[in-house]
């Protein structure tokens, strides 16, 4: 297993080609063949899993130096979180491209692109050094680009472009960040960082930086600061965060389902990984000291977010600003878990509830956001294209399995206990509570509008009198069925038994908790 | 026992499980399963009750519990746990009895709706969370089963989902116990914030228990409030949104578009009364300043919904606000310390009640989906059975004095108000309600029952709804005779299914109230572990006394004025318009629309709701985005100087340079034009012209 994760980042990148090189009329093997290659992925990131060893801070760990000169180093290895992320992945990729069967246009293609962004995300979630994970994070933005590109609705170029150059302006300020850091400290590995901004040393360095640089005293003090920004951007908009988002509604709404499912199941949680992996550990103190602005903007993505979910007319849009209220509660979960404590136990645990509490909404949200998509793409296809919240009404009537499952997605987004969302949202409140009372309690807003449209959704589409246009709109075949089976199970599997995950992360979770500055 | 008391929760769970894979058809193995699990369920509960009887010890209530870890966070875990103790057994056998028999009623009642078997799976999901709720031992897995009873009970109001009423009534009442239920999440929270624990009992380290309770009590919050007290409240919030208490009482009345079984299961016997197990269980966290506040809020509930209930003309409705009223008590009483007098009612409340309803739903059988009680009467001759079950129910329900059990809890609540040393406000707001709760059942009852039969025409005046219930699907199969003699079909009794179930509960109805008397509080000793014997003379102090005879004299009076008002007004065909309406117009049409409570809310809280949405997607569209469409403006601003800057400037100047280069370049290269006699004159000038110069000029070097 020394090669694993290498391994499992090739791979997909093997199948896209391979599905690429395929004659183009071949449409039906390269589905399969690209389907084959991510379910192969879906193997080995399992096997992964089961070969995980929570307690080892990181598992699979490979370093070669790479670029002596820059002290460069190839290095990746997961903990629970990122062996979280990765499993998240391989199971929603092969969801995502069964949902896109259908897909007639260069099959071959769009199946490439999935793959090419697969690689690309295994390849975030797994770089423990910035340098290769910055180019995997922009590798997975290229594909996104095509897939909203070529396969998207009618404003689909407005929305691809908006997507494409908003991603580039917060990677190109996150770049710029990282290299002053690099000038600053000489590395890129993220280990490294960390431990240098727990000492203390980070912030001198950067201070130094500002001074080698001739910057003036008063605007010297600013750079850590400025270093920050910079990062914080590049993450907040991938999240997104409101008011970074304006993005979002049109690229999930004009990207085809199958691309919307990868867009809010995986590709929103490299923005919350990387606040994680990377603004959490080296940069506590710009964090604590900028904490209420950034607590104040996770309550206003929860609260404005759902607001404007009840304004939507469009499913899709629905369920993308339901996505951003949902994400909200991670990053709200992150920054109470900056908040500065004293040393007790107590904190501890509570940051530890609130930070396992945000993985567990990660995968959650990966789960159920997909699947509300997946179902908000057969009603769009069996409606020929039309996916209105008032187009519908009664299709519980005459579709009672698609009305159920759908149903359960929808409970388990808006946090029924039992099913998995839940136990994320109850975790990540329990800690925020104890370490924020204030952005906690004005958050639980967000949990009672989001109740509110998305009831409305369920009775607007399937309650009420049977729309006589839609007599026909068939039930779940069984090849649907099968396809949304295994998420029914993890829906509920996670909600009843959420130690089965929570068991992987928790020491990781203590792990990043003690190595939180105070 | 203990170990086993997860039985009951699961038996139906496991029940819920199969009907839901099972395919659809299958009627009668789901009616079986469902009954079956419900019935073996009850068995269990027996059992435990039974147990909890014998290790009734001297020194306070025997309590066994039993926890485990759920999950672990940090260097903690979540844990879990049931608990046994006599507020458990009892609520464990009420539900589980009263479910058997519901679900045996509901096997006729629903006979001919075409989603029978998913109507039995959504009843044993129901009971499944239900009775979780009640074992349970921890404030989080009550809370976990409070939010499934809530989507049980969203799922069977909104069980005719192709009506729209219906889906609107569903998602109003899980938006509205919504509401309460975040208050309850927010009170959880903190409690686990402060306490470190959800467990009730956990070997003094639980939340309930001495160590933990002293802790919140002496820190305080904002405005000097001890902490006991604001968690008391919010967690008293999750108590007044699930028990329909004042303010968020309104979904429960619209609650009545679920079928009827559910109206009696759900929201009048089980799920509405789990607010007041709630404040039952939390009991010792309470502190007198929250339980004043939960009084008052109790009292002002009872008179409020009473005094709605005397309007309304659907006889399910005034059944559901008097649910509300009845909660209210139950409240009221455990605000004024009367703890078991609230239990004991909800005991009660919970038989009589769910008789009423489903003698309620057999007349609603019986008259083809009729529940406008103006166009019933005289259905005593019809429905013999129902008759005498329902007239049961209702003096329970009224409070007749001795022989009914409603008599008995209502009177310990008045008598626990009574000595109450805060107010007498909810001791006399519970004397009107006793009143008016005998007023309206006795309208109703006389309405329905008496009088003829009214069913034929149309009724006299249409009421301000309209025709609930029209459009049933369960009519379907039975619309077929009914409908072709329709006008002339007159009411007939229902099936033994339905019928037998009233019977059992109507004993239930009469003899529950024996095991709560002053004389032999058995009931008292019991859920407090205190020990009472039987002594005749406690039925005659004189607090006691006086307290029964003004409950009585205020019964008396409520079914004295009731019957003279209505009891002859079905006689004849037509009906007269309403005796109260007649006296006082205004006052009665604020009645009957439950003094617009709802259109205030639509008004207000719900428009400012749809504000906000508007004004966040507002937000969206103008300033967010506008701020992004202005830095887009900037930057394609910017490309524009640029290119300024690039064309005129830099460009064009260059191209200057470049041309004047090229003239002079040319001038240059046309010098050079190889022919050598011109470079022979030019040289042959120059030549002369230095010779010249320096002839001319040689004084100047």
């Amino acid at each position: 297993m020394s090669m694993a994760l290498t391994l499992l980042t090739l791979l997909p990148l093997l199948g896209a080609l391979a599905v690429a090189s395929l004659p183009a009329g071949r449409k039906e093997l390269a589905r399969r063949l690209g389907l084959g290659f991510s379910l192969a992925a879906m193997g080995l990131a399992m096997l992964l899993w089961n070969q995980f060893d929570a307690a080892a801070s990181f598992n699979f760990v490979e370093q070669y130096s790479w670029i002596p000169s820059w002290n460069l180093k190839y290095h990746v290895g997961v903990d629970g979180l990122g062996m979280l992320m990765v499993v998240l992945t391989a199971l929603v990729i092969p969801f995502s491209l069964v949902s896109s069967w259908h897909i007639e246009d260069q099959p071959k293609v769009y199946f490439a692109l999935v793959l090419g962004l697969e690689a690309g995300l295994f390849g975030v979630f797994t770089a423990l050094n910035f340098f290769h994970w910055f180019i995997f994070w922009e590798l997975s933005l290229i594909p996104a680009y095509f897939l909203i590109k070529l396969w998207g609705g009618t404003l689909r170029t407005p929305a691809a472009m908006q997507f494409f150059i908003y991603t580039m302006v917060g990677s190109v300020a996150m770049l710029l960040a990282f290299q002053a850091l690099y000038l600053a400290t000489g590395t890129f590995d993220f280990a490294t960082l960390a431990r240098l901004a727990k000492s203390g040393q980070l912030s001198q360095s950067m201070a130094a930086l500002a001074q080698n640089h001739g910057w003036k005293n008063g605007l010297g003090q600013w750079m850590p600061t400025l270093i920050f920004g910079g990062v914080f951007l590049g993450l907040a908009v991938k999240v997104p965060l409101i008011p970074f988002h304006t993005w979002l509604p049109a690229a999930y709404a004009e990207a085809p389902a199958g691309t919307s499912m990868i867009l809010t199941g995986v590709l929103s949680k490299m923005g919350v990984y990387g606040f994680l992996r990377l603004l959490l550990p080296v940069f506590p103190h710009e964090m604590q000291a900028l904490l209420p602005w950034l607590l104040g903007l996770a309550v206003l993505t929860i609260v404005a977010s759902a607001g404007a979910a009840m304004a939507q007319k469009d499913l899709k849009r629905v369920v993308a600003y339901s996505s951003i209220n949902h994400l909200g509660y991670c990053l709200l979960g992150i920054f109470a878990a900056a908040q500065a404590t004293d040393a007790r136990p107590l904190w501890a645990d509570e940051k530890a509830a609130a930070l396992n509490g945000v993985i567990l909404q990660m995968f959650n949200h990966g789960i159920s956001a997909s699947a509300l998509f997946c179902f908000v793409g057969l009603i769009e296809r069996r409606a020929g294209g039309r996916r209105g919240l008032e187009d519908f009404g009664g299709l519980r009537q005459i579709a009672p399995v698609f009305a159920g499952l759908m149903g359960i997605t929808v409970f388990s987004s808006l946090g029924l206990p039992g099913l998995n969302g839940f136990i994320g949202e109850f975790l990540i409140f329990k800690g925020a509570f104890s370490l924020v009372s204030w952005a906690a309690v004005l958050s639980v807003a967000g949990l009672l509008l989001t109740a509110i449209f998305l009831l409305t959704l369920l009775q607007k589409v399937f309650n009420g009198p049977l729309n006589e246009r839609w007599s026909g709109f068939p039930d779940l075949s069984l090849g649907e069925r099968v396809m949304l089976a295994p998420v029914i199970a993890i829906i509920f599997i996670v909600g009843i038994y959420p130690q089965c995950i929570l068991g992987a992360i928790n020491s990781s979770v203590m792990q990043m908790v003690s190595n939180l500055a105070r | 026992m203990v170990g086993l008391l997860w039985l009951i929760p699961f038996l139906p769970l496991l029940a819920a499980g199969v009907i839901a894979v099972c395919k659809r058809p299958r009627r009668r193995l789901a009616a079986g399963l469902a009954i079956g699990a419900m019935g073996l369920s009850c068995l269990v509960a027996l059992a435990a009750f039974v147990a909890s009887l014998q290790g009734h010890a001297a020194a306070g209530p025997a309590r066994e519990y039993l926890n485990f870890s759920w999950f672990e966070i940090g260097s903690t875990s979540v844990k879990l746990g049931w608990v046994l103790d006599p507020l458990t057994a009892l609520m464990a056998v009420m539900v589980t009895f009263v479910g058997s028999l519901i679900f045996i009623y509901s096997a006729g009642y629903m006979a001919s709706d075409e989603n029978f078997t998913r109507f039995f799976g959504f009843l044993s999901l129901f009971a499944a969370a239900m009775l979780g709720l009640v074992i349970a031992n921890s404030l989080l897995l009550l809370f976990i089963c409070w939010e499934l009873v809530g989507l049980t009970s969203y799922l069977l109001i909104g069980f005719w989902f192709h009506k729209p009423s219906a889906a609107a009534a569903a998602k109003k009442a899980f938006i509205t116990t919504r509401v309460g239920d975040l208050c309850f999440f927010v009170g959880m929270l903190w409690l686990y914030s402060q306490s470190g624990t959800l467990l009730f009992y956990d070997h003094g380290a639980g939340c309930l228990e001495k160590s933990a309770l002293e802790k919140l009590a002496v820190q305080t919050t904002f405005e000097g409030l001890a902490l006991s007290t604001v968690i008391g409240l919010l967690l008293f919030g999750g108590a007044v949104g699930k028990s329909g208490q004042v303010p968020l009482h309104v979904w429960l009345p619209d609650a009545m578009e679920g079928p009827t079984p559910v109206s009696a299961l759900i929201h009048a016997a089980t799920m509405v009364a789990a607010g007041v197990f709630l404040m039952a269980r939390v009991y010792p966290i309470l502190t007198p300043d929250a339980l004043t506040v939960i009084a008052w809020v109790g009292a002002i509930t009872a008179v409020f919904a009473a005094l709605i209930a005397v309007a309304q003309t659907d006889i399910k409705r005034i059944l559901a606000y008097s649910t509300v009223s009845q909660l209210g008590y139950m409240m009221m009483a455990l605000g004024v310390g009367g703890y078991v007098a609230g239990v004991f009612h909800l005991i009660t409340h919970a038989f009589f009640k769910a008789l009423l309803f489903m003698g309620a739903g057999s007349v609603i059988h019986g008259c083809h989906e009729e529940q406008d009680i103006r166009r019933m009467g005289g259905l005593r001759q019809y429905l013999p059975a129902t008759f005498l079950t329902y007239a049961i129910g209702m003096m329970a329900l009224a409070g007749v004095p001795v022989f009914f059990s409603g008599f008995w809890s209502k009177d310990e609540i008045l008598h626990a108000a009574s000595i109450w040393p805060v107010s007498h406000g909810p001791f006399l707001l519970g004397l009107v309600g006793a009143f008016l709760t005998a007023f309206y059942m006795t309208r109703q009852v006389a309405l329905v029952f008496w009088g003829k039969y009214r069913g034929h025409q149309p009724a006299a005046h249409a009421g301000p709804e309209p025709e609930p219930g029209s459009a049933h699907p369960r009519k379907k199969k039975s619309a077929a005779g009914h409908k072709a003699a329709h006008g002339h079909a007159l009411p007939h009794e229902s099936p033994p299914a339905m019928v037998w179930p009233l019977k059992i509960l109507a004993a239930g109805a009469i003899l529950l109230g024996f095991l709560g008397t002053p004389a032999w509080p058995w009931f008292h000793s019991y859920l407090t572990g205190h020990h009472l014997s039987l002594e005749l003379g406690r039925l005659f102090e004189s607090g006691t006394l006086g307290v029964m005879l003004l409950s009585t004299l205020a019964v008396a009076a409520g079914i004295g004025s009731g019957w003279k008002l209505y009891g002859r007004a079905g006689q004849t065909r037509e009906l007269p318009p309403d005796a109260l309406e007649t006296f006082q117009p205004q006052v009665f049409a604020v009645l009957r629309d439950k003094f617009r409570v709802d259109e205030i809310y639509q008004a207000t809280v719900i428009r400012a709701v749809a504000w906000g949405g508007e004004f966040c997607h507002w937000l969206d569209q103008f300033v967010w985005q506008g701020c992004v469409r202005i830095l887009a403006q900037l930057t394609l601003g910017l490309a524009w100087i640029n290119r300024a800057i690039d064309e005129l400037l830099v460009n064009r100047g260059f191209d200057r340079v470049c041309r004047r280069i090229q003239d002079s370049g040319g001038r240059v290269a046309s010098l050079q034009d190889g022919q050598v006699q011109h470079y022979l004159r030019v040289i042959g000038v120059a030549l002369a012209m230095l010779v010249l110069l320096l002839a001319w000029g040689g004084g100047l070097w």
